[in-house]
């Protein structure tokens, strides 16, 4: 594999990161398993294209992609799901169905036609990293990824919201009864797991262009990086991302026609040995 | 302070609770005593407002307010603490963040990580440890220390002696006192007779979910005949 497809690999694991980091999030704290992820994706990245054309601005496009993906995750959470608490088969077929719900919906505002986030001024074009030529802006993909990381991690290990979300994660019922309102901490987390997916959406949106069917392929990327690093683990979700993102380059590279092989025939092999996955622990 | 009135409780069809009545005074520490699956459980579940059980019938009354149908979180607020059965600590979290998630390490008033650390030195030393790699005595500490942390006026124990070695039964005994010294009230829901009688003002026996025999600990002294036979012998 050249630096540039490396460089291809890591880019999108980074961009994999951000979905599913607010995936696993959700799917760790709350027990949903969101397929309207990558739906939120999606919607976030039309929402955040159609914000970045019309103010002629990147930074408010991912503004306004991530509150209106907190707001409909808002409206997902308090108007559905809370009626399925606990019920994990409503859960996914109520998600599913919002995903349908969601695409249609987009496909009627934006139509079938792909659509590409215009890359800001100062990101466009390329520069040489270790002798090859790069496009900045995937290096920008690239260092967002890290900087959600690292944002996180302090958020989850050096703040007293992250040890909520951590104690909630490993018995909500025990932080609820230490005088905390655990379902405040579900939707702060459920919403904030949510803005990330737009995020995601923008940022994809520049580089892997955004079309009808964009949802379920970051959908499904998402939920292998998840199972493969284990629920709920941030750790996890960096080296499932990176496994995912390389090894899917790896797989276009060199056998494209078994692409999608190539990531789901390890994860497998990996399933039947560790069934929660790298970082996962039983609760 | 807190009192019970007729409470009925349950699990679906089954109900485990049936008819208990109790009371404890401000800076009085009463023991729940009874065999095992006698209802002792569901009873402290039930007034912390954990579901489930259900609540069916009966009053929970709190300083003149009824607690029945409050989230758990509204009854900790409210200066209630548990300590649960099998403790319950957090595994991804440390010592010290088990301590300060609820309040900033840096609180003043009331109980801070300081005086927790205090009376529980050794959690001090083990500051950095996770809730998974306590020993059984810290764990019981760490449980305490967390219940401790909201400041609570009555801390309801579930068989704080459960699995520690004897020694650290007598620890748990003189801190239960000391913390009686402090004014505040405890509930106690214990196997073990003679640690509950040991620390206990006044002792309720649960049987098959209801209340057979209360008394204070020194009349419960004189009658451990009765006692040996309600609890089987310890």
């Amino acid at each position: 594999m050249s630096l540039f497809q490396l460089l291809n690999g890591l880019t999108f694991a980074a961009l994999l990161f951000v979905v599913a980091s607010g995936f696993t999030l959700i799917f760790g704290l709350l027990r949903i398993v969101n397929l309207a992820h990558g739906a939120l994706y999606l919607f976030g990245g039309y929402i955040g294209y159609s914000v970045a054309v019309k103010t002629g601005s990147f930074v408010l496009g991912g503004i306004g992609a991530m509150a209106a993906i907190a707001a409909i995750g808002f409206v997902l959470d308090q108007g559905l799901l809370r009626f399925v608490r606990g019920n994990e088969l409503r859960q996914v077929l109520l998600t599913l169905g919002v995903a349908f719900f969601l695409n249609d919906l987009a496909l009627v505002i934006w139509g079938g036609d792909s659509f590409t986030v215009p890359i800001p001024e100062m990101l466009r074009g390329g520069t040489r990293v270790f002798g090859t030529f790069y496009p900045i802006y995937r290096l920008f993909v690239l260092g967002m990824g890290i900087f959600v990381f690292i944002g996180l991690w302090v958020l989850l290990n050096h703040t007293r919201l992250g040890a909520l979300i951590r104690a909630g994660v490993d018995d909500a019922e025990m932080v609820e009864a230490s005088g905390v309102n655990i379902r405040r901490v579900f939707l702060f987390t459920f919403l904030f797991g949510s803005a990330l997916a737009g995020l995601g959406g923008l940022m994809g949106g520049a580089f892997l262009s955004l079309y009808p069917s964009a949802d379920a392929e970051i959908l499904t990327f998402s939920l292998a990086v998840v199972i493969i690093g284990g629920r709920g683990s941030l750790v996890g979700v960096g080296i499932g991302s990176l496994l995912v993102g390389l090894l899917n380059t790896l797989g276009q590279v060199m056998f494209p026609e078994l692409a999608y092989f190539v990531i789901f025939g390890p994860m497998a092999v990996l399933l039947a040995f560790r069934p929660l996955g790298l970082f996962g622990r039983a609760t | 302070m807190l009192e019970v009135k007729n409470l009925h409780s349950g699990y679906g069809d089954a109900v485990v609770v049936r008819g208990a009545s109790l009371e404890v005074r401000p800076g009085e520490i009463v023991a729940l005593l009874g065999r095992n699956g006698m209802g002792k459980t569901t009873f402290i579940r039930s007034i912390m407002g954990l579901t489930p059980p259900q609540v069916r019938s009966g009053t929970i009354t709190w300083r003149d307010e009824s607690l029945i149908g409050l989230r758990p979180h509204d009854i900790a607020n409210r200066k209630i603490a548990i300590v649960p059965q099998g403790r319950r600590l957090f595994p991804s979290l440390t010592v010290t963040e088990h301590l300060t998630m609820l309040k900033s390490a840096r609180a003043k008033a009331g109980w801070t990580l300081d005086r927790v650390f205090g009376i529980f030195p050794r959690l001090a030393e083990r500051r950095h440890h996770r809730g998974g790699q306590l020993s059984g005595g810290e764990r019981g500490m760490l449980a305490v220390g967390r219940a401790l942390m909201i400041d609570p006026e009555l801390i309801l124990m579930d068989e704080p002696s459960e699995g520690l070695a004897p020694v650290m039964v007598q620890h748990l005994e003189s801190i239960i006192l000391d913390l009686k010294k402090e004014g505040l009230s405890i509930l106690l829901v214990e196997q073990n007779l003679y640690s509950a009688l040991a620390v206990a003002d006044r002792v309720y026996i649960m049987e098959t979910g209801q209340i057979v025999h209360h008394g204070t600990s020194q009349e419960m002294n004189q009658q451990t005949d009765v006692l040996f036979k309600r609890l089987g012998v310890h």
